[in-house]
């Protein structure tokens, strides 16, 4: 991804973060989530990572936010009466997220290799994927299903309106 | 400008993604809100395993994502039905008013 193209996504991705936090209305929080799952897939098709890419859209910014979406209309919240917690906590958790951002960036950036080192055509694509998923993490692979299973009963399990 | 951004550019937003997503479980109150910016957090380190991957050529970084979305689904479906439940029982998603569990 050239650096013109990946600054301009870049600043769209953290404004519409920006959004999802800061937006006193919920549903417009879950439609800025959508549009920052959106743009990160752009990122990560930038990053020959079609599958994720793809993924991201489908699983994320279609089933994800599709379900909190209708969370947020079912419960009929409406905007917040106080928003935030109190100046205090407001700016101790700002102060602590922005030296939290810098101490990732000096601990990842160290001795980073360069994101452009020449990689197969294949990579990234659904085969490559697939052919790791199948052999290395297959075990891995196959508990998730079982934790998905679990998490579908336990959720209608909970949701379930109880006769009273 | 020409050729493509350095993996550094990428760790610097995903850091920043993360940081503004810790900013919104700390200051917001509604519990919906809070969860949106817990998917944030999980999407910024996405970014930064996609990233890492393209930088070393191999798609194990990706496998990782690909179990991390389906961690986040799961997460998402019990984490909505426990605020479900929790509306149903106290009439509220405001995480201020349900202090039962903490100090």
């Amino acid at each position: 991804m050239s650096p013109l193209a990946f600054l301009v996504v870049a600043a769209l991705t953290v404004v519409a973060a920006l959004t999802v936090v800061l937006h006193r209305n919920p549903v417009h929080s879950a439609l800025a989530l959508v549009t920052t799952m959106c743009l990160l897939a752009v990122l990560f098709l930038g990053l020959d990572a079609q599958l994720i890419g793809f993924l991201q859209v489908i699983v994320y910014a279609g089933a994800i936010v599709v379900l909190f979406l209708f969370v947020i209309m079912l419960l009929n919240l409406e905007r917040e009466r106080r928003g935030l917690a109190t100046p205090v906590v407001v700016g101790t958790a700002t102060t602590g997220a922005a030296g939290l951002a810098v101490l990732i960036v000096r601990g990842l950036a160290g001795g980073a290799p360069p994101a452009d080192a020449p990689v197969e055509a294949r990579f990234g694509g659904v085969a490559a994927v697939a052919e790791r998923l199948f052999t290395a993490y297959l075990l891995p692979f196959e508990l998730t299903s079982l934790l998905l299973l679990v998490a579908v009963v336990g959720a209608v399990a909970i949701a379930k309106r109880r006769p009273s | 400008m020409t050729g493509t951004a350095p993996l550094s550019w990428y760790l610097v937003l995903s850091a920043l993604l993360f940081a503004i997503g810790t900013v919104g479980v700390l200051v917001r109150r509604s519990l919906i809100v809070i969860f949106m910016a817990i998917e944030l957090l999980l999407n910024a380190v996405n970014l930064t395993f996609v990233a890492f991957a393209r930088a070393h050529g191999t798609v194990d970084g990706q496998v990782i994502v690909f179990f991390v979305i389906t961690v986040a689904a799961a997460e998402a479906a019990v984490g909505l039905a426990i605020i479900l439940a929790l509306f149903r029982l106290r009439g509220t998603t405001n995480a201020d008013e349900v202090t039962t569990l903490r100090w």
